[in-house]
């Protein structure tokens, strides 16, 4: 059971304010907004970073409900995924981990890379252009979910994709939030 | 013409078009889980309506917050409102929101029609 201490003890030192495993929908989306909205607001936090945070959860976590790559290992079949919100004294992260097969890996990776070298005004245009040219697809939208995340943070986007076994990947994206600057 | 009237929930916008009284009015929340599935009707009220609008309409968008596949489905909602003579957006924001307000500044860079910006 030592465990439990050992989580408790991570979420602590990371200063994770909310954890959450399993299956993502739009149900599960809008308690978890819900639960962070009524921390924050408790918290007392600015309108305009709580505003923030909030754009980018609900971004990150519709990425998970459309994107995430079913797991499948022999018999068993898995949509497992990870969200988690750390408060740090100057910036909150919107952390988010997902398993994607390796043939996406590269596509995504390239995309993420691409919005990391633009400044806000590229950004803004690469939003722009994507709302004006992109017909929404049954799935499409991901990148766009990416470029508000990196306009609403003005920081880089943090990913790694470590891997889990030979057909799939562990997506992890952290992205910050600065607080109180304005 | 019948009248569109749709209740805010926590993650759909509260909707009203009404011809008769000159109401047309988008806020609240949009983050459904199917944006193109919530827009359906309101794009095909749109495209009646083009066909014997009000001479002037006033159409007022007062959003609290969308997400990005809303965004796509603002602008074809706007494109729709640009073919339509006599047509004005109303864009509210609250007034400590500039995301909010670089929104409709960025939407009225995308469509041909005048925008006016309002805080509340």
């Amino acid at each position: 059971m030592n465990f439990i201490y050992e989580l408790h003890r991570t979420m602590m030192s990371e200063k994770l304010i909310l954890v959450y495993q399993g299956d993502f929908t739009q149900e599960t989306t809008k308690s978890i907004l819900a639960m962070a909205e009524r921390n924050l607001d408790s918290s007392g936090e600015e309108s305009s970073t709580k505003r923030k945070v909030f754009n980018v959860m609900v971004e990150s976590l519709q990425n998970i409900v459309k994107h995430s790559d079913e797991l499948v290992d022999g018999e068993t079949r898995s949509h497992a995924a990870i969200f988690l919100i750390g408060k740090q004294a100057n910036r909150y992260s919107i952390m988010s981990g997902n398993p994607i097969r390796k043939t996406n890996v590269a596509n995504l990776q390239k995309k993420l890379e691409h919005i990391n070298d633009l400044d806000k005004d590229g950004l803004k245009e690469l939003y722009k252009e994507i709302i004006k040219n992109t017909t929404i697809s049954e799935k499409g939208g991901a990148s766009l979910g990416f470029v508000d995340m990196a306009r609403k943070s003005g920081e880089r986007l943090e990913f790694s994709f470590p891997e889990m076994n030979e057909e799939y990947c562990f997506f992890c994206l952290k992205v910050n939030v600065p607080r109180g600057e304005e | 013409m019948e009248i569109l009237n749709l209740e805010g929930t926590e993650d759909t916008p509260k909707i009203i078009l009404d011809k008769k009284n000159g109401i047309f009015e988008i806020s609240g929340r949009s983050l459904p889980e199917d944006s193109t599935e919530f827009y359906r009707p309101v794009l095909e009220w749109i495209g009646n309506y083009g066909a014997d609008a009000n001479p002037a309409t006033e159409f007022v968008f007062k959003l609290e917050y969308f997400n990005t596949a809303s965004s796509k489905l603002i602008l074809d909602v706007l494109s729709a409102l640009e073919d339509i003579k006599g047509m004005k957006i109303m864009w509210y924001y609250h007034e400590d929101d500039e995301d909010m307000e670089e929104a409709g500044q960025e939407f009225s860079e995308l469509v041909e029609i005048p925008f006016e910006f309002k805080t509340y």
